[in-house]
């Protein structure tokens, strides 16, 4: 185990000054998802065309280095992808997190996995896990609709 | 006392934890446990288990003689009147629990006021909550300083003629400010309003007497006092115990039951309703005797030396931030990091066997007005050194490094 897997030079980047961090004015789907044991919140905002293209999406929230990185990156990597896709991304990138050891999809191009694998060193933190995926279970959330907020506990 | 021999009574220090010593400074979360209760509980099961109360074979009658040694122990140890105003729960949120539902039952109607503290743990604010939504009384709660205290004029300020019970920490679990509980208390019955002290903090560090502080309610958590988690004590005057209604219905806590209604039992057993946490019980006197071993004194002496030691060392470290500067404080030191989360240094630190907790330390109303969503506290116990703090400094310095500060 080595912290310097979980804390890449890419991770302590997006953390401390994530992209896409704040809220845009015409969004038509937003989630709210919190982690209440560590009190971290994430509010994610979306546009979706009439295409159902992600045409721009944005974040609020504070949390931890994982968290923000996280966050920061998935809002950087699903812009300008169809809803599908999206799906299929948050679906293979929880996978990876989970128990895979790579990512599959094909809708990402080979420098943006690589991107994405450098949150892959929270498997060695199971605690930390749901720091990484707080973010992307509130975009699934914000695409469903669902009013429900999301939390790391059930 | 020499620390190391202390040190030694505690079977967690002598294997490496993930290969490092262990650095452990969570004891305000729960304390680790001297070999001396752990093998407690061994014999009990092993050489002497049978439910106590009940049966009238030797094995019962042994058991039910240890379990209420541990009762004197504990009336002895806190200097309360009876050993009756003792009552046994599987923790210090129980002992709350039953307080907020008995006395909320009793005496608590809509409008009527609950004054709580702005650092109360949740679970001296949820208890009265579920009476918020049943009765619609009403929560108030005493502020906080810009140290980190509440002072007993914050608390007196906040009193109304609709107050009718005054719920207040001893000592602080994240600013480790120590309150005037024996002040509050004067200061309450001068009004005739009842006192609960949330006693979690204070019971393993501070000098305890009931009939001194008489205060009407204090709540003890076992397993913050070197003692079994799954138990509690929940001190009351006696009056309050004979005064208000069961708390828990079933066996053992009746006189006589029949068909058309049922007669509660005598103190202590009214409010020890089923099978009670036996084995941790009877453990438990042995954390008493543990403690008075050493001598509460001479651990509240050490840990007041760890403490000044720890405050001055992290005072030097740039870039950490203190939370809060009670004059009287007890042994826990919350900090920030600027630009590190308090989650990231807790992860980092434990790389290094340096064990704290991050996080809200179940006080959001305290983080919600300090703004800070989280913060990373090291709590100390008898076992810890000033090497310990050391190593937390150095683990800090690592920590800042990771993050290019």
């Amino acid at each position: 185990m080595d912290l310097k897997d979980l804390y890449q030079e890419i991770i302590l980047d997006h953390g401390k000054n994530p992209r896409n961090l704040g809220k845009f004015d015409n969004y038509n789907k937003d989630a709210k998802g919190n982690n209440p044991l560590c009190g971290d919140n994430v509010h994610v905002y979306l546009r979706l065309n009439e295409n159902k293209k992600v045409e721009d999406i944005a974040f609020e929230g504070h949390g931890c280095a994982i968290s923000m990185a996280s966050a920061s990156i998935m809002t950087d990597m699903v812009r300008g992808k169809e809803e599908k896709e999206v799906k299929e991304i948050v679906t293979d990138f929880l996978g990876m997190i989970k128990e895979k050891d790579s990512l599959e999809t094909n809708i990402l191009k080979d420098d943006e996995k690589t991107k994405l694998m450098s949150l892959s060193g929270v498997k060695q933190y199971p605690m930390r896990v749901k720091c990484a995926t707080l973010s992307w279970h509130t975009l699934t959330s914000a695409l469903d609709n669902s009013d429900q907020i999301v939390k790391t506990e059930d | 006392m020499n620390i190391d021999d202390i040190k030694r009574e505690f079977p967690i220090f002598d294997d490496k934890i993930k290969n490092n010593d262990l650095v452990y400074l969570d004891s305000a979360n729960s304390s680790q446990k001297p070999r001396v209760v752990v093998d407690r509980i061994y014999d009990f099961y092993t050489k002497e288990f049978s439910n106590v109360g009940r049966s009238v074979h030797y094995l019962a009658v042994a058991a039910t003689n240890l379990y209420e040694q541990t009762r004197v122990s504990v009336q002895k140890y806190i200097n309360a009147k009876d050993k009756d105003e003792i009552v046994f729960t599987k923790g210090a949120t129980e002992a709350i629990n039953l307080v907020a539902n008995t006395f909320g039952q009793k005496y608590l109607s809509e409008g009527d006021e609950v004054l709580l503290t702005e650092l109360e743990h949740h679970s001296n604010y949820v208890p009265w909550h579920f009476l918020r939504k049943a009765k619609n009384i009403k929560i108030e709660f005493a502020e906080i300083n810009d140290n980190g205290e509440v002072t007993l004029e914050a608390i007196e300020k906040k009193i109304t003629n609709k107050t009718k019970i005054i719920s207040v920490s001893h000592l602080s679990n994240v600013t480790g400010a120590i309150l005037p509980i024996k002040e509050i208390v004067q200061m309450a019955h001068s009004k005739n309003i009842p006192v609960l002290i949330d006693g979690c903090q204070g019971a393993p560090h501070l000098k305890l007497d009931m009939q001194d502080i008489d205060c009407d309610f204090y709540a003890i958590s076992g397993h913050k006092m070197y003692g079994p988690t799954g138990i509690g004590v929940l001190y009351a005057k006696k009056k309050w115990l004979e005064d208000l209604p069961p708390y828990q219905g079933g066996g053992g806590m009746i006189n006589e039951v029949k068909k058309e209604g049922i007669t509660y039992g005598e103190l202590p057993n009214k409010y020890e309703a089923g099978t009670m946490a036996t084995a941790q019980v009877i453990a438990f006197n042995e954390s008493i005797k543990f403690m008075e071993k050493i001598g509460i004194q001479n651990i509240e002496k050490h840990e007041k030396e760890l403490l000044d030691y720890g405050l001055e060392k992290l005072r030097k470290n740039n870039s950490v931030n203190i939370i809060g500067n009670p004059k009287e404080k007890g042994g826990v030191i919350s900090f920030t990091i600027e630009g590190v989360h308090p989650h990231d240094i807790a992860t980092i630190l434990d790389e290094d066997g340096v064990a704290i907790r991050a996080g809200h330390h179940c006080c959001q109303i305290l983080h919600d007005k300090l703004n800070l969503p989280a913060t990373a506290r090291a709590s100390f116990g008898v076992y810890n050194t000033k090497d310990d703090i050391d190593k937390l400094d150095e683990a800090i310095n690592k920590c800042k490094k990771i993050f290019n500060l």
